[in-house]
């Protein structure tokens, strides 16, 4: 399969991808390439130019910035996942790059393009949803930052706007509070048919602060706010009960892979396992 | 057009390509390296997989203008002096292969692997596959063989 004609131009820096994109025709970013490319092949994406800023290594990497890490939105899955930075302060995040794709994939996939990609089956959106990152995005007025829970507007569509570019993402540290992602898929490298991500800390034998987050349960990664409203100050013993609420909100797609409802009881099961799993941790 | 320049299996190259052409036809019709499937040809089943820069990719989800300035080496590129890579000899002597036809990806994502992690546990072996797909099942093999390079 063969992608449909299109230019093709090399970013320089940030600022010239921001003019590429102001000034060529029908743009579009490419990075690793690994969510649009397979698009372009299939014609589900038509770009007239493609913008490649894969080769601007000043947004790839993890940086200490106090209270949270800073990663570059070039940031290569694999890189993260071997990130020590990464695996000491927010060890989810490394942890669930580990198990975006394979490793080929890995090897090419970027933070920024998985979150701007908006694929509500993605790892990664889920994952910056539970951990209440930022995102911060550079466009033609100049920076400005996004919550993670304002970024997912619906189905492959973000709060990014088209001349903008992900530079950064910021994660706050987990210190010690426990955390799980559980990856439910049929085959070693299927999307999640569901996913749980779970932080959670506890205080006296009681659970503070928990966050829940599903992938593939809805048009964009969800929080399981009835799970989290439950756990919150309760005792470790009521997690089961509080699993079972774990669906209230969602609303997965139904597919070759599995019906609504046997996601719904992946989210329900899935939930109380991952929650169990982050406050073992 | 563009034009690009490229080292594969150490011997530098420059070709105008079209903007749209995959990396795996450039290495298969625009250098004859052959060696390389295309086997599903949507980033999944891993026959096409090459080193780029020395880590493991599916060249048929890169464009070959992506690849300009890389070093990269496919599997024409492992042998060397007419004897095969350690990995090579090792899917022949464990009877890693049926049809073959997984096999060039196979070794590629295997020597990649082995590079990131020396010593992997037969877990690690498994799960450091997750992006080739053998179609005769042949796993089992396949994993002895790369487990027998990595004990030495």
């Amino acid at each position: 399969m063969i992608p449909a004609s299109f230019d093709y131009e090399v970013a320089e820096s940030v600022d010239h991808a921001l003019e590429l994109l102001r000034t060529k025709e029908d743009p579009k970013l490419i990075a690793g390439g690994h969510s649009l490319l397979p698009l372009m092949k299939l014609r589900l994406a038509r770009p007239g130019t493609l913008v490649d800023i894969g080769r601007l290594g000043d947004l790839r990497g993890v940086r200490d910035a106090g209270d949270h890490l800073a990663i570059g939105g070039l940031t290569r899955h694999h890189d993260l996942n071997t990130d020590a930075l990464a695996r000491q302060h927010c060890p989810l995040i490394a942890y669930a790059a580990g198990l975006v794709g394979d490793p080929q994939v890995r090897h090419r996939g970027t933070i920024g393009g998985s979150l701007a990609h908006g694929d509500p089956a993605s790892d990664l959106p889920t994952i910056c949803l539970v951990l209440d990152a930022v995102i911060v995005a550079r466009g033609p007025g100049g920076e400005r930052t996004i919550d993670a829970s304002g970024f997912f507007n619906g189905f492959f569509d973000t709060a990014l706007a088209e001349d903008e570019i992900i530079t950064e993402v910021r994660v706050p540290k987990t210190g010690s509070a426990g955390w799980s992602y559980l990856k439910f898929r049929q085959r070693a490298l299927d999307w999640a048919t569901v996913g749980v991500a779970a932080v959670v800390g506890s205080s006296h034998g009681s659970i503070q602060g928990a966050k829940v987050a599903f992938t593939n349960m809805g048009q964009t990664p969800l929080r399981a706010a009835a799970v989290e409203a439950a756990l919150d100050g309760a005792p470790r013993d009521a997690v089961a009960q509080a699993a079972q609420k774990a669906d209230e909100g969602t609303d997965p797609p139904s597919d070759t892979w599995a019906t609504g409802d046997f996601r719904r009881h992946l989210a329900r099961v899935l939930t109380g396992r991952a929650v169990e799993e982050a406050l073992s941790r | 057009m563009k034009r690009i320049t490229v080292t594969v299996n150490g011997v530098t190259h420059e070709a105008e390509v079209e903007e749209r052409e995959l990396l795996v036809y450039f290495l298969r019709e625009g250098l004859g390296l052959t060696g390389t499937n295309v086997g599903c040809d949507t980033s999944s089943c891993g026959t096409c997989t090459i080193h780029l820069d020395g880590e493991s990719v599916k060249s048929c989800t890169l464009l070959a203008v992506q690849a300009d300035g890389a070093e990269i080496t496919t599997i024409e590129g492992l042998a060397t002096n007419g004897e095969l890579h350690p990995m090579q000899a090792a899917f022949q002597e464990h009877h890693g292969l049926q049809c073959g036809y997984c096999t060039p990806g196979m070794i590629m994502a295997a020597t990649s692997l082995l590079k990131e992690n020396p010593s992997p546990s037969e877990d690690d072996i498994r799960h450091g596959l997750e992006g080739n797909l053998c179609r005769c099942t042949g796993y089992h093999n396949i994993v002895k063989a790369v487990a027998a390079v990595a004990n030495g």
